[in-house]
């Protein structure tokens, strides 16, 4: 009968509910869609880096997202050439020309000995140094197809081909080329190695006899422990932001259930001593406006769900290449418990005032 | 016939910031159990004082007043809330059914924080006397003046209370609506014996009663 009752004075407040609901629903939708950019992004970086084919990168630095370009002396290759149970080594460069994308840098005929190459769905690989290949997202996003010229660090490039996304980045270009204009190429440098072993059983074994070789001056990871890195738990600045995030939805939703039951509550006024008239008991008035912001944070939840797949389409529709974002299921539960959080907060207040009110001033309130 | 309402003394003053105001000056009164009582009186006697006390609204101040054998004195709010879930029945000038809640479902939510568990079909005879049978599914904007007030009459009985307190049911109803109902709470209790206290200023609805009190002043004047 209690949750009849939730339920027709939702109903009967439909515009209020609806826009109550509605603001919850965008805290779920925030939290949700942000989740899935970080686990995107993320989640691509993890892509590519398996797409090369590496069993071993080395780097400067044991933390996946930190790209700092130039770090890694030429003279470090042949040393890791000579190493045995090693059958490629290929160096790699990386330069962030937009936010959140990066150009990469290859000898495109040292590539395709590590991994055969790229697959292509437009054009080719390099013809000249100023050729750029790029992937399907960048090229939607940005129109672009065989023959288009863009500009980057300062520079004119032709675009030669089309790939599938996935494959080492957005942006491709001719290693020496991209060294050249950003000043590392007398010495040549990296931000990345990649090393393929000739058994990659004994992938860990070749990890640390790199290892014991290089001396702290690069850390070789299997490409494994690198995968496992790209998670939002190992970026802890990352982490904290989601938490920022998190504890603001959890206020926001506070605030609006809290403005919405308190403005219920005072034109329940007369209702609430009807009630407590026939009998209801304090606890059983506050029973019922949790019930009611509960209910308001679950349609809210459902809302949020939704708006996530719009916004979801929205962004792969509109900058695929720019912000890489993906359903994350699994936060629907966290989600859930932030918006009733959220709610319950804001309903202990009315509640508390509903449930202490005079049956008497109550009948009598206009 | 045994007493249903015995009151001795009773005295009920309110605290409005450093202002006493004494709306019961003690009040002597006793009601039979099977009873039709009218109070009449003037706004500001505190015939609505004693309706809210007698309904366990609010405590006495000062006095002793029993309700079926159970003094309000004693008891605590919560005590207060289970006496009105049980043994009191409330007909409201301004109706007071629930907007939200159509009529059947207004009557539900009595039995409900009554802990009646009886199926509603059982009332149907009751529904057919009090003539809302075929109004049951409507919402109270629906519903007329006098139709609200018998679906609150039906809301009233619905947990068999020992005692219906009316506070001025026909206050807001025309006269062939005020006559309907005022015949329907003369025809509940001498065929039900269910026993009812009207306050009213109405003179030609207190003459429905068996017996008409009146009060001045917070005293009944007899």
């Amino acid at each position: 009968m209690l949750n009849k009752l939730v339920l027709e004075n939702l109903k009967y407040r439909w515009v209020r509910t609806f826009l109550s609901a509605l603001v919850v629903g965008v805290q779920v939708m925030m939290i949700l869609t942000l989740i899935g950019l970080s686990r995107g992004l993320l989640q691509e970086s993890a892509k590519r880096a398996k797409a090369i084919g590496a069993d071993i990168f080395l780097r400067k630095d044991t933390n996946a997202i930190s790209f700092s370009q130039g770090q890694i002396p030429a003279g470090f290759i042949p040393l890791v050439q000579k190493q045995p149970h090693i059958s490629a080594v290929l160096g790699m460069y990386s330069v962030s020309v937009q936010p959140l994308i990066s150009m990469n840098g290859i000898d495109y005929d040292e590539l395709k000995k590590f991994n055969g190459g790229l697959q292509f769905l437009k054009g080719g690989p390099f013809k000249t140094p100023d050729d750029i290949i790029v992937d399907d997202y960048y090229a939607r996003q940005y129109h672009l197809t065989i023959g288009d010229t863009v500009t980057f660090v300062n520079h004119k490039w032709h675009v030669c081909g089309i790939v599938n996304n996935g494959q080492l980045g957005h942006l491709i270009v001719p290693i020496r080329t991209l060294q050249s204009l950003t000043g590392s190429l007398e010495p040549p440098r990296f931000t990345q190695v990649a090393v393929k072993v000739t058994n990659p059983a004994e992938t860990n074994q070749v990890v640390g006899e790199l290892n014991t070789v290089l001396k702290g001056n690069l850390i070789a990871m299997s490409a494994e422990a690198l995968e496992s890195q790209y998670s939002v738990n190992n970026i802890p600045a990352l982490r904290i932001f989601i938490d920022v995030i998190t504890g603001l939805s959890v206020f926001v939703g506070f605030l609006i259930v809290f403005l919405s039951m308190y403005t219920a509550v005072v034109e329940r006024t007369r209702e609430i001593g009807i009630l407590k008239a026939l009998g209801a008991k304090p606890i059983r008035i506050l029973d019922l406006l949790v019930r009611e912001a509960i209910l308001l944070a679950l349609a809210g939840w459902i809302f949020g769900i939704l708006l996530s797949f719009a916004a979801k389409a929205l962004i792969v529709g509109l900058v695929p290449a720019s912000l890489p974002v993906v359903t994350t299921p699994d936060w629907w539960p966290k989600a859930a418990a932030i918006a009733i959080i959220g709610a319950l907060l804001g309903a202990i207040y009315p509640g508390l005032k509903a449930a202490r009110q005079d049956a008497i001033e109550a009948l009598a309130y206009e | 016939m045994s007493e249903i309402i015995r009151v001795r003394g009773l005295k009920k003053t309110y605290h409005v910031g450093d202002v006493d105001i004494h709306a019961l000056r003690g009040v002597d009164l006793e009601v039979e159990a099977g009873a039709f009582l009218s109070i009449i009186g003037p706004s500001g006697s505190g015939k609505s004082t004693l309706f809210n006390v007698l309904g366990a609204l609010t405590p006495p101040t000062e006095g002793e007043v029993w309700i079926d054998g159970t003094n309000l004195h004693d008891l605590t709010e919560s005590q207060r809330t289970e006496l009105r879930q049980h043994k009191i029945g409330f007909v409201f000038q301004k109706y007071n059914l629930l907007p939200t809640l159509n009529a059947r479902d207004n009557i539900e939510m009595a039995r409900f924080l009554g802990g009646s568990r009886r199926p509603l079909d059982n009332f149907n005879t009751m529904f057919d006397l009090l003539g809302i049978s075929k109004r049951l599914n409507h919402k109270p904007r629906a519903l007329s003046g006098g139709e609200q007030q018998r679906v609150a009459i039906a809301r009233a009985l619905v947990n068999q209370p020992a005692i219906i307190l009316a506070d001025e049911p026909t206050g807001n109803l025309d006269t062939e609506n005020s006559t309907a109902v005022l015949g329907l709470l003369r025809d509940l209790n001498r065929n039900h014996r269910q026993t009812i206290l009207m306050i009213t200023h109405n003179p030609e609805a207190a003459a429905y009663a068996d017996r008409t009190l009146s009060m001045r002043d917070g005293r009944i004047l007899g």
